[in-house]
């Protein structure tokens, strides 16, 4: 990864075509990593380091984007996500529409695939779409003349998070092969973890999955059919050894009463990322949350806002990954007009 | 005039009289007439079977005819239809129609609606509750005398241990069997399809193959304690059919069956197709309950129909509306449309060497009539011996076709084999003397 070497480029750099191998980038939608190359992650990163370098201006607004109209569409609520790809359209120069499923005609009884067409038929160039159904965009995307970016699809994938994570890693480890990735809590119903997987197996890291059994989805760890490799492990205290990112995921309050998991008590007794917990990983291990946190659930306060907490630098990351990524799927489009389109 | 057709020039395999050789046939007023190497049509209207197989009607015991209550998903005259273009003269329709079949009023709808029909027959299925509700049987000898075959509350399991219980004593006093759709529903959880690493790669809920293995076991069990007859719909686990081999071990009265994507298709077809791509689709089209499951699932399902474990193919036939399948998977119905690709799915096990063309046509004729002895309804059903009813097929098992659901009879076009080649087609349907289908030159 070159992410944190392009970041130190000067504040003050001109309009330049500033990612050469942009030609590597051929996709029309962006539904999740599982196919993505270390080439085309790499591409991303790079382009997110010159996104974070158009954020560090004095007024952090390019015209890269401008007369192209971007809507969220979002059946799920979600105040980061969306503000993120919301502020990132912006500082391209896109316009932005946000479209919330509760209040419109979805609430009267319209299909995804109508309401998408729809959203097309008024102008949109590239939808963004969060939906409580896993594989909601992919429908979407078989149906609508725009491209499609899934901002998190039910239990399934979250490109963007993984995106922004892989970012945040590889501005301070510089490389994930052969790092220690500890994935912390409810892989089971989580699209951040499973997005995390491709992404930085395909990049070599050593991923470990710690999670009480009732909390691991079927088949992983096994090797089996075409699931990203990772290691089980149920003792948080051993799998934390020697880590060097530790991520923890968002413990949903319904789980605890479901009868995964006891109780949040027992839960954190034994999964919360905590400063003992932290002292066993590698110095300077990363922690991570892709946020919104249960402080004093999946991690402890004091973790949570110490020195090694990344979560507000993830945050920070997401809006430059989404720049990146909403550049990147815009300049790939055939019909897009040439004027006044692609300056940075 | 009397009604005459000759079949003529076809290799007619009947397994229930273990004739295979080459016969021309002779239906008279409904009825088979006689079968001999040469037949003078005589002004019989003549049907050429030259190079293709005549065969039994296949029977199927498991079809959503939607009638009364879904009408915009199929109903009796569009389902018989699907049911003559893929060969099948016979269908029992399941009761969970709107309302359910429960009483002889409902009954005798079916049946006149299948009359003014006119193209196979239609042997309905009682509900065994009253609304299909699991709290109380309904009047299953009113049913029974209606002209019911069997009773299911197909759909959902009988959930109640004793009420299956009672099912069974109850119905064994009319002779007819209960039919049970076996999932364990505090297993199933909102689960849409098979558990494994598919569904984990999809984010999606699975179903663990234990929720019918653990229903099988128990309704084993009912049937042990009152020697009445089960029959166990879709079986779709090894697991299952390792206890329905067991049963049978012990002579205990079960019997069952199996569909034609079970034996075929496997949980993948819900990523990747079935035509095998990369990209993930999410086909609500694959999404069926029970679920399509792992590749040993298929292969135990396809082992124990050669040994008899699992009595007879079924199709499950369950047509929709498109837009309960343009959706998101979650919210997708259940159900494929079966009736028209069954003949073709299944010829992949005749492909495979799994099973012999005559013993594939075995398991689709007197086979199914044999597990719900339905000769006591329709004596002489799934066979062509003289004097039986004059339902026949003509195949041609050699056949290529790609699958078309714009081209079904059915209304449901609700199938994951769209564009994908299949091998066998049936030429012809003759149901009660008639020819109900009959593709063009042009097609065969």
């Amino acid at each position: 990864m070159t992410a944190s070497r392009i970041e130190t480029r000067p504040a003050d750099t001109q309009l330049t075509p500033a990612v050469p191998d942009e030609a590597l980038w051929t996709r029309r939608h962006l539904l999740d990593l599982d196919d993505f190359t270390a080439d085309e992650l790499d591409l991303v990163m790079r382009t997110t380091g010159v996104m974070k370098e158009v954020l560090a201006r004095e007024v952090p607004r390019v015209p890269a984007l401008r007369g192209a109209t971007i809507v969220t569409l979002f059946y799920e609520n979600s105040t980061r996500t969306r503000a993120s790809f919301e502020l990132a359209g912006k500082v391209l120069g896109a316009d932005v529409i946000n479209v919330s499923a509760s209040g419109s005609s979805v609430a009267k009884g319209e299909s995804l695939v109508d309401t998408v067409k729809t959203l097309r038929a008024i102008g949109a160039d590239l939808l963004v779409m969060r939906h409580h159904r896993s594989g909601a965009p992919y429908l979407a995307s078989r149906h609508v003349a725009c491209s499609v970016v899934n901002a998190g699809d039910g239990l399934h994938a979250h490109p963007t998070q993984a995106l922004l994570d892989l970012y945040t890693i590889t501005s301070h480890l510089d490389s994930v092969r052969g790092r220690k990735i500890v994935i912390v809590g409810d892989v089971l119903h989580s699209r951040v973890a499973r997005s995390n997987l491709w992404s930085l197996s395909a990049l070599g890291a050593e991923i470990t999955l710690c999670a009480p059994p009732t909390l691991i989805p079927a088949g992983i760890g096994a090797g089996e059919g075409l699931l990203p490799p990772a290691r089980i492990e149920h003792d948080f205290d051993r799998a934390v050894e020697g880590a060097d990112v530790i991520m923890a995921l968002r413990m949903q309050h319904e789980r605890m009463t479901g009868g995964y998991v006891p109780g949040a008590r027992e839960y954190a007794r034994l999964y919360q990322v905590n400063a003992r917990r932290v002292a066993r990983a590698a110095p300077n291990a990363l922690v991570m949350h892709p946020g919104p946190m249960n402080e004093g659930v999946e991690i402890s306060h004091e973790v949570a806002h110490g020195l090694q907490s990344r979560v507000e630098e993830q945050v920070t990351n997401g809006v430059a990954v989404r720049m990146a990524v909403l550049w990147l799927m815009m300049r790939a489009r055939p019909e897009r007009p040439a004027a006044n389109r692609g300056a940075l | 005039m009397s009604d005459r057709l000759l079949i003529r020039g076809g290799r007619v395999i009947d397994p229930a009289t273990g004739i295979d050789a080459r016969l021309d046939v002779l239906v008279e007023d409904g009825s088979v007439a006689r079968m001999h190497a040469a037949i003078e049509p005589e002004g019989a209207r003549v049907l050429d079977a030259t190079g293709c197989v005549v065969a039994p009607g296949f029977i199927d015991l498991h079809t959503h005819l939607r009638e009364p209550g879904f009408e915009y998903k199929e109903d009796i005259r569009s389902g018989t239809a699907a049911a003559a273009s893929g060969g099948f003269t016979t269908v029992c329709a399941m009761p969970n129609t709107e309302p359910a079949i429960d009483t002889r009023s409902v009954v005798e709808q079916v049946l006149r609606q299948a009359a003014a029909a006119g193209t196979v027959r239609v042997l309905p299925i009682g509900a065994v509750t009253r609304g299909r509700r699991g709290e109380e049987l309904a009047e299953l000898g009113e049913l029974a005398e209606a002209g019911c075959v069997a009773f299911s509350d197909d759909g959902a399991p009988v959930a109640d241990a004793t009420l299956l219980r009672r099912a069974l004593e109850y119905a064994n006093a009319f002779g007819l069997p209960v039919i049970d759709h076996c999932e364990d529903p505090s297993l199933v959880r909102g689960g849409v399809m098979h558990e494994g690493w598919v569904a984990t790669r999809l984010g999606l809920r699975g179903v663990p193959a234990a929720a019918e293995a653990i229903a099988v076991a128990r309704d084993v069990a009912i049937a042990a304690l009152t020697g009445a007859h089960l029959h166990i719909a879709h079986v779709s686990t090894a697991a299952a059919v390792d206890v329905i081999r067991e049963a049978k071990s012990r002579s205990v009265s079960v019997t069952a069956e199996v569909t034609p994507h079970h034996l075929t298709l496997t949980d993948e077809t819900v990523a990747f197709g079935a035509l095998d791509g990369d990209a993930l689709i999410y086909d609500t089209n694959a999404k069926v309950n029970p679920p399509l499951r792992s590749r040993d699932d298929v292969e135990a399902c396809v082992r124990a129909l050669a040994e008899g474990t699992i009595d007879c193919i079924a199709t499950d036939h369950a047509p929709h509306a498109i837009i309960e399948k343009l959706c998101e998977f979650d919210d997708a119905a259940f159900g494929i449309s079966g009736l028209e690709t069954a003949f073709g799915l299944s010829m992949r096990l005749v492909e495979s060497g799994a099973l012999t063309l005559p013993s594939l046509i075995e398991r689709m004729t007197i086979a199914p009539a044999r597990a719900l002895q339905l000769d006591r309804v329709v004596p002489a059903i799934g066979t062509l011996a003289a004097g039986a009813p004059a339902d026949l097929v003509v195949l041609d098992p050699d056949a290529l076709w790609i699958v078309d659901p714009a081209r079904f009879a059915s209304r449901g076009q609700n199938t994951p084999l769209a564009g994908v080649t299949l091998r066998g087609l049936v030429r012809a349907t003759v149901a009660a003397g008639h020819i109900v289908h009959e593709l063009e030159a042009a097609h065969a």
